[in-house]
């Protein structure tokens, strides 16, 4: 920081006015302030407010809210299914997809034979859209198309096949798998760049004092790896919880079967839209946006309380 | 150096005493386990994409089998174009995507080399403006974006979701961006400035320098966009204005039982991509790993 800003020169080129920093900022500023930053605190504004009557709208504090948390008919059950699906969802993403990433790039940022055409084919899925991934699965897990079941049966555990994606007791961790499937390149790619980045020295120090592959990883690798499992996992709670277009794609905006697939997501678009059971309501819906925008934040806050905490080493 | 002989050393121990036996298993196991997953990444898409080909029942009856002469049917083609746009779709998204591509490039790196190249007050808190939007997904705000893309009388074009693309996709391409402007060496800037040029002149000239880290934010940026199924579905849902995503979504939807049409919708909305992704994949994977190691 310190160096950028002494050195570059407009110490020699004192302006009166600094027109070029106003134009080089402008185009950014307002298409970012008025489509991104502009909503986004409107959003929270207007889930303070109510429509009376058709295109009236009254200032009602945190009606909405207590509404949200107390109507046992719809809103409340809806609202702390969801709240619960969606932290299984990232629980499943954080236990499944982080270490086994971690592990393959563990693998890759040793000397492999052929080591880029396994890191082009795992990150393929990440380039698809997740409503088309979640759809490839669905046709696989089908049990008219047989394949998963094959696989199982060829494997000796055919007992275990089961139409996943259809029983309430399965839908949402199925849904969650695919979702950490499609992306286990995005952290595995990262944690491959944080490993080929240590300096080959410190293993052969190492190595020279007798330390076996294993303590390497888990004595030098590992404590180096912290800052970037730290950024990775508030990446995917971040990502997760946003995790509406699988859902959407494969179960429709009532998340079944019986909402056990719904997410906050899901939720969102359903109290803002309205779908079956559930009439459309904006500022009922900004309200919802409201609550994760609360979630998010408190998820945030815990990363960068638990990062100040923990001594990370730096290369 | 004397590291590397001593470690040589001890690699030559190892061998001498069995130990390239473990190391060999070691080996075999470690390819066996890429392997699995590679397969596991690749073997749906592949699975539907030789499907796509072949008759309704080879479908069912030998799934895993090359389409041949006798299985071999385009059935599932036929469906989707006579029943849906694909070709308008890929416009669409095509249209969408590199025109907020090109402009988020563009404003991306006039933001990133104003706040790397120049001292003003309040520098500090623009970045921490533009980097808001990397914590918050710009979906939260949808109430709101909604009405005023309304009053705009955007809703249901493609600008509605140009628009809305430019602005998640900036805080990502500033915060990148500035990070390799402020790695460009200031006597360049000083050398053009001394030969009198002007600060627009000056950026211009630097744009080449950073043009791989633009290469690494345009292909991270353009995948979201290009798949995002909820603003096509909040902002522009009409037929005319239907994004591949969207477009294939709803068709799958509709033809849900209909095997050879959607292993078609399927393969058609997903080979194109997997195709310049292949084509593009040293370059993006690298840019990846570069981009990491910078942040």
């Amino acid at each position: 920081m310190a160096a950028s800003l002494s050195r570059s020169g407009q110490a020699k080129h004192r302006k009166p006015f600094p027109t070029h920093i106003i134009v080089f900022l402008a185009p950014a500023v307002f298409v970012y302030g008025l489509f991104m930053i502009y909503p986004l605190f409107d959003s929270l504004r207007l889930g303070f407010f109510a429509q009376v009557t058709r295109g009236v709208e009254q200032f009602v504090g945190f009606d909405n809210y207590v509404t949200l948390m107390t109507d046992d008919v719809i809103l409340q059950p809806r609202l702390l299914n969801a709240l619960k699906n969606s932290f299984l969802f990232f629980a499943v993403n954080m236990l499944v997809q982080n270490p086994i990433a971690l592990m393959l790039a563990a693998v890759l940022s040793t000397k492999t034979r052929g080591g880029l055409l396994y890191r082009i084919l795992i990150f393929s899925p990440a380039i698809l859209s997740l409503a088309i991934a979640g759809f490839v699965w669905r046709l696989v897990l089908s049990p008219l198309w047989g394949i998963v079941y094959d696989i199982l049966k060829a494997l000796g555990l055919g007992a275990y096949a089961q139409p996943w994606l259809g029983l309430e007791s399965t839908a949402l961790i199925t849904l969650a798998l695919i979702s950490a499937w499609q992306f286990l390149g995005i952290p595995m790619m990262l944690y491959y760049a944080t490993l080929i980045s240590i300096p080959n020295d410190l293993f052969e120090a190492a190595y020279v004092d007798g330390a076996t592959d294993w303590q390497i990883f888990w004595r030098i690798k590992l404590p180096l790896l912290m800052p970037m499992i730290g950024i990775i996992s508030l990446l995917t709670y971040i990502g997760n919880f946003n995790a509406f277009d699988v859902i959407f794609a494969l179960k429709g905006a009532d998340a079944g079967p019986n909402y056990a697939s719904d997410t906050m997501m899901t939720f969102f678009y359903r109290t803002f839209f309205g779908s079956g059971f559930q009439k459309a309501d904006p500022h009922m819906g900004a309200a919802v946006a409201g609550t994760m925008f609360v979630i998010l934040m408190a998820g945030v806050l815990i990363y960068f309380f638990i990062r100040q905490r923990i001594t990370s080493y730096e290369l | 150096m004397a590291w590397n002989t001593d470690a040589d050393k001890k690699r030559m121990r190892n061998y001498m005493s069995g130990v390239d036996l473990r190391h060999l298993t070691t080996k075999v196991l470690k390819h066996w386990m890429l392997i699995a997953f590679a397969l596991l990444s690749t073997a749906p898409v592949a699975l539907v994409v030789i499907n796509s080909f072949k008759a309704r029942r080879a479908i069912f009856r030998n799934p895993y089998h090359l389409p041949n002469a006798e299985t071999f049917d385009l059935v599932g083609y036929e469906t989707v174009f006579a029943k849906s746009q694909f070709h308008v779709y890929y416009f669409n998204s095509l249209f969408v995507t590199l025109t907020a591509l090109a402009l988020i490039l563009l404003f991306g790196t006039m933001v990133a080399f104003a706040l790397a190249e120049y001292s003003f007050p309040g520098n500090n808190l623009l970045r921490l403006f533009f980097l808001l939007g990397i914590i918050i997904p710009i979906r939260l705000g949808s109430v709101s974006l909604l009405r005023l893309i309304d009053s705009l009388d955007l809703i249901g074009t493609l600008w509605a979701l140009i628009v809305v693309y430019i602005a998640g996709g900036l805080p990502f391409a500033v915060f990148i961006l500035t990070q390799f402007m402020s790695q460009v060496p200031g006597e360049l800037k000083d050398a053009a400035r001394v030969d009198g040029a002007s600060e627009y002149r000056v950026f211009w000239l630097i744009l080449p320098i950073i043009r791989p880290a633009t290469g690494t934010v345009a292909a991270i940026s353009i995948i979201p966009m290009w798949n995002d199924l909820w603003f096509p579905l909040v902002l522009a849902p009409g037929e005319a204005t239907r994004t591949v995503t969207l477009g294939a979504q709803q068709f799958m939807g509709q033809f849900s039982n209909d095997w050879n049409a959607l292993l078609a919708a399927l393969s058609l909305s997903s080979v194109p991509v997997l195709i310049i992704y292949f084509i593009s994949s040293k370059q993006l994977l690298q840019g990846l790993t570069a981009g990491a190691l910078k942040n």
